[in-house]
Formats: C-alpha cells, structure tokens, sequence
C-alpha cells in the first residue's frame, strides 16, 4: 500500500517508498549437511548447464533436513554456495534452534509458504482439491429458498423460481428456467459465467456487475443464454441448442 | 411412531382464500365415502373454520389444543361427522393461538390417531408461520392449493420449498413429502382468453403433478354457508371435481375434467345454465 500526502508531491520526494512484492525464488532443500557431499553435487550441476546460477537468489529449506550432531554451519553453507553462483537470500522451515542459528549468521527466516511437496504436505494437499468441488442441487429451488456454493460452481438440475436467490463464488449453471436472481463470482472473480436452459432471471450479476429483468432485451427472454463479463459489462449470448 | 400405516397428509397453499378448508372437508370427507377411516384436523387455532364447512360447529366442546395440553381425550374431542361413516372432524380451538401447537404435541395426538385412523388430513392455516409449519411438518404427502394467479402461485411455490426442507421427511433425509397440485377456483373460459394463468402455466412453474382442477363455482359458497363440504353437492362441477381428485388419488386414472372451455348447447347459451 502507498500513501502519499498531497503537499508532499512538490519538489521535496521521499527518498524511498517501501512496496510489498510477490517474486519467484529458487529452494535448495537441504537433506544433509555433509558440506562436501554438497560442493560435489554442485559441481555436477553446474557442470550440466555453466552459467545456471548465475547470481541466482535461493532459498534454504531445511524441513528435510536431519539434523547433524554438531549442529548447522551456515556461515560455511552461505559461502558455500556464494562460490558455486548462489546468493542465499534466506532460510525456511527448520526447528526453532536451527532458525535462530541462521538468523546469527545473517540469513532471514522466511514465513512458511503453500504446500511445496514434501511427503506429510503432499497429504494434505490431496485432502484439500485446487478447487472445490461443485455444489450440485438435484431439485428445483423454490420462491424463498437460497443456496450459495462457497469456493465454487453450483450446478441446479431444475427451475430456480422467481424469489429466490442462486450465489456462487465461481459459476451458475440451471439445467431448467432461471426465474429468480442468480449472482456468480460473488467474492470478485470477473471470469466466471452464468448458464440456463431459459433466461427469465429477475437479477443476473457476474463479480458485482448486474442487470434487471427490466433490462434483459427481449431477444434474449426465454431463451437458453450464457453471460459474462466483456469489457466490465454483462453480455448475454444465446446457446445453440 | 406408530407402526400402523396411517397417511397424514396436509392441504397447504401460503396465501390465504384459495380454498384449502373447502379441499380438507371435501378430500376428508370423499376418502371416508371410498371406505377409509379419516380423521380431518384443524390447525388454524385462533381462526377456526372447518367446523362451519363441515356443518358440526354446534358439536364443539373440546379441541386439538386441549388435547394436547392433555385437558381432554382424543375421544373427547374427536367429533363424528354424522353423514358419512368413518369420518372424523378434530377442531382447532378459537380462544389460543398457534403457539399452543407444540412440536411434541402434535406428534403425539398425530401418533395416538394413527393408531385408529387410515388417512390423517390436516387443515393447514394460511402463512408460512408456525400453524403452518406444524401442520406439515409431519406430513406424508402435501395437496397444494393454487388459484390460477400469479400471487397465488409464487406463495405456492414458497410452500413447497419449505415442504422439501423443512418437513420431518426433509430434516431426517427421508423420502421427500410428496407433493400434488390442486387448482381451485379455474375457469377455462378466462383462462383461455388469457385473463387468468393457464393450468399449464401452473404447471410449467410449480413442476407438479396435478391432482384436479376445480372449476371456480357458486356451489362452493353456498355448500360452505350450508355447512356441507362441496364433495356431497351431487352432480355440481365442484362436487364432482372433488371427488375425481379424490378417486385419482387413490390411483384411478381419469382424464382432468373443466381445464378446456366447454362448447355451450343452444339451450344452455339461451337460458344461461352453470
């Protein structure tokens, strides 16, 4: 976020404005500290594809990582790696011990980010699917009813009637007449449509965006008709049946 | 629950004046003349009305909220229709409301009277408030009356969505209440010129089946003012409406009577007729 003061737009700008900044990094993940082992693997790498790391920034995983005797030298590891091209520009994971060793050796720890792979995140990541699956509703919905599918599409195997309400956080699908309100996208994702076998929707609304059935042309009314957003506004096109 | 196999079937609409009292005594009192013991209930407390359709209001001394606030028997309060067998009038009380009708106690009085009865019709009240959602939570099977209006309609609907939630089948994942369409007050003739919805317009939003039209008709008001359900008018178009929607519930199948205009004989367009 950036804040700045209209009286200070002049002559006098600040030297420096501090931005928050999403970048792609490079992890090593480290499974043993054996500092020879390391230098050998690096080499070979390199010997692949000369030039690979060059000045790459990487970060240190150390949640495989078993835990020496004699504890991590990463002042040794930091240069370690400056000499094969690297720049460690942090650390992640690892016991607090082993955070607080860095931190000594002048390497941030950074927060723990998604599931990257390894074997007790990979489980968990099956558990939750990159997407949630579609809240399917095999019956009509009546006047007063109201059904919302957080995360995802609803899908209604019916007619959704004048009075009531059809939310989803990505698509809307009515396999029959769509006469109550149907509001897809609600949390903001322009992408996501709506679809039904016949439009006599009271309310369409894509991400925020809606439209009456007052103003619905009615060249469209009951017809099978998909909508989405083009160019910020609603457009209705008809489904070849 | 009982283990007997008694149907407990609600007459229900969301609006008010569609006729749901005049299809409770009609339907009650047309599965008792097929040979089935039937009780019918009315759950209007504070608004009581079946009694005066069925012609028995002189007869009321104890009613369905005595009996469940245990101040009465079932016997008590039970009123034998005195024209047909096997028909059973339970009236609601005039003096309380609908926050008398208990979840609990109305299971029970529902559970003591399928012990006895084949065919439990209760009388819903008009709203979506709790007289209304007690008399069908427990119901097996819903008749829903409409008028060929779109008001009508859509509070119709309403009902059936809160028939396929909120019932005891709904909230316990049961098989869903099923559920039959009743058009009251149809007359062919305005729907055809369009001044009324159509029973296919009804059906085309409601997406029910229908159980029987009944033609709008003087018969009913004056049936209801006699104190005799329309079903016992013998030979009127009310009547025989009624008791068509009676036989086709129990699994005949006839042809829907009075949902297309009827070509008038030169008689009847010289002397007017029904």
């Amino acid at each position: 976020m950036l804040l700045r003061f209209p009286q200070q737009t002049g002559s006098e700008q600040p030297p420096f404005e501090l931005k928050g900044s999403l970048f792609t990094l490079t992890v090593l993940r480290l499974f043993q500290l054996d500092m020879a082992a390391i230098e050998q693997h690096l080499a070979e790498k390199i010997k692949q594809a000369p030039g690979f790391f060059d000045n790459t920034p990487v970060v240190i995983d150390l949640e495989g990582l078993t835990l020496p005797p004699d504890g991590v030298d990463f002042n040794g590891l930091y240069e370690l790696l400056r000499k094969h091209g690297m720049a460690p520009v942090g650390i992640r994971n690892g016991s607090p011990e082993l955070q607080a060793t860095a931190r000594l050796a002048g390497l941030p720890v950074l927060p723990e980010s998604r599931p990257a792979g390894t074997s007790k995140k990979s489980e968990r990541a099956e558990s939750t699917p990159a997407h949630a699956h579609a809240q399917i509703i095999d019956h009509p919905v009546r006047s007063g009813q109201q059904f919302y599918a957080p995360d995802g599409d609803l899908i209604v195997l019916g007619a959704v009637s004048a009075g009531a309400d059809v939310i989803a956080d990505g698509n809307i699908h009515v396999y029959g007449v769509l006469r109550g309100r149907a509001l897809a996208g609600i949390k903001g994702d322009a992408g996501t449509r709506i679809f039904c076998h016949s439009l006599e929707a009271a309310l369409i609304s894509i991400a925020g965006r809606y439209r009456v059935s007052e103003h619905i042309s009615p060249a469209d009314w009951g017809r099978a008709a998909q909508i989405r957003l083009m160019d910020d506004h609603l457009a209705i096109e008809a489904l070849i049946r | 629950m009982g283990s007997s196999l008694a149907t407990v079937i609600v007459v229900t609409s969301g609006k008010g004046g569609v006729g749901k009292t005049t299809t409770s005594a009609s339907f009650a009192t047309g599965l008792a003349q097929r040979g089935y013991r039937t009780v019918v209930i009315d759950f209007d407390v504070g608004l009581r009305n079946l009694d005066l359709i069925m012609g028995c209001e002189r007869r009321v001394v104890y009613d369905f909220i005595n009996v469940i606030n245990n101040e009465a028997s079932l016997n008590q309060a039970l009123i034998r229709d005195k024209r047909v067998e096997n028909l059973y009038i339970l009236p609601a009380s005039q003096t309380r409301d609908k926050e008398a009708l208990t979840k609990e106690g109305v299971e029970r009085v529902l559970n003591e009277l399928r012990q006895s009865f084949e065919y439990i019709v209760c009388d819903s009240p008009a709203g979506i408030e709790r007289g209304a959602l007690m008399a069908l939570y427990f119901a097996d099977e819903a008749l829903v009356v409409t008028n060929p209006e779109v008001s009508s309609v859509r509070d119709s609907d309403r009902i059936l969505g809160i028939l396929a939630s909120r019932s005891r089948r709904a909230e316990q994942g049961d098989i869903p209440v099923k559920e039959h369409l009743v058009l009251a007050r149809y007359a062919a003739e305005r729907a055809h010129r369009g001044d009324m919805l159509s029973v296919d317009d009804v059906l085309e939003i409601l997406g029910i089946s229908l159980l029987g039209v009944v033609p709008e008709s003087p018969v009913v008001l004056q049936s209801s003012n006699a104190g005799v359900p329309v079903i016992l008018e013998d030979g009127s178009d009310a009547g025989s409406a009624y008791s068509d929607l009676v036989d086709r519930f129990l699994g005949k199948s006839l042809p829907h009577r009075f949902v297309t205009v009827q070509k008038k004989g030169l008689l009847q367009r010289l002397f007017g007729g029904s």
